[in-house]
């Protein structure tokens, strides 16, 4: 696991997608060799998955919506 | 409504010139996501709403001072982010200020032994007590890093632009991002983990 703390760097990026091709192939010669590392980072994926989709679960609900129209005087605009 | 441009059913010299009709949509564009953003900084469904409606009161009191150098929307996450800052601070005096210096991880992030919870069924993660263990998770991030999470990974805006909102630097945004993601994956695994043993058990 020599190479985790340089590979710990770039996770962020290359989670997203954004880090340098060299880079990218770079994390995945080192996944392939370190099973704790691709847990780490497929856990750490799915993490953020977790995140994405319970926020698409929220709506604004119609009483908050309708406070706020009041406070900002917009009764007549809706 | 007056669609002055192709993307928004307002223009910024109708919301400036005081048009009611503009200002409207763009409250009805912003609130929800405003208002996400103020349920995750704050983690209290009153305090949330009084951050949501305290946005545009200000948005509309100093809408004259917007002089265009960032996106509407930017100067909007702004007003937020600063309010919901503001109150923790003031109800959280202790939590650290939002320029805290925050260090990089120094690698050494795999000190127990790491256990794969990808696998578990997608029932387990939907369960009421597994949200609410995300939600908490998230409140449980200091006040910088719960910032930058909600901006760049559930606003999904872009580095620069959270680094604009937050007025610290893009790498700053990087390493604060890295290093919520971080904290949450560990504060996750402590459950899903258990939910894996469960399950081996059974």
């Amino acid at each position: 696991m020599s190479k985790c703390p340089d590979l710990i760097h770039e996770l962020s990026d290359y989670i997203d997608g954004d880090a340098a091709p060299e880079i990218c192939a770079e994390i995945e010669r080192h996944l392939d060799d370190c099973p704790d590392c691709k847990v780490m980072v497929d856990t750490l994926e799915k993490t953020i998955t977790l995140y994405r989709e319970q926020e698409t679960q929220v709506v604004l609900p119609d009483d908050v919506r309708e406070r706020l129209h009041i406070v900002l005087n917009l009764n007549d605009q809706t | 409504m007056h669609p002055k441009n192709s993307s928004h059913a307002y223009s910024i010299e109708d919301l400036q010139a005081g048009d009611r009709d503009a200002f409207a949509a763009l409250v009805e564009e912003y609130s929800p996501k405003l208002h996400r953003l103020a349920l995750r900084m704050m983690n209290d469904i009153l305090e949330a709403e009084d951050v949501l409606q305290e946005t545009f009161l200000k948005a509309y009191k100093n809408i004259d001072r917007f002089e265009g150098r960032s996106a509407i929307g930017t100067w909007l996450y702004r007003i937020a982010t600063n309010e919901a800052l503001m109150r923790l601070r003031k109800t959280h005096p202790d939590t650290v200020a939002i320029d805290e210096p925050i260090e990089a991880p120094d690698g050494h992030l795999i000190t127990r032994e790491i256990k794969d919870w990808c696998c578990l069924p997608e029932a387990e993660f939907m369960t009421s007590e597994a949200q609410s263990k995300l939600d908490r998770a998230v409140a449980e991030l200091s006040p910088a890093l719960r910032s930058t999470f909600v901006l760049r990974d559930l606003q999904g805006l872009s580095t620069r632009e959270s680094a604009e909102i937050l007025g610290v630097s893009e790498p700053a945004i990087k390493t604060r991002l890295l290093r919520a993601r971080l904290q949450l994956r560990d504060s996750l695994s402590s459950y899903f983990e258990d939910r894996v043993l469960e399950m081996t058990d059974e």
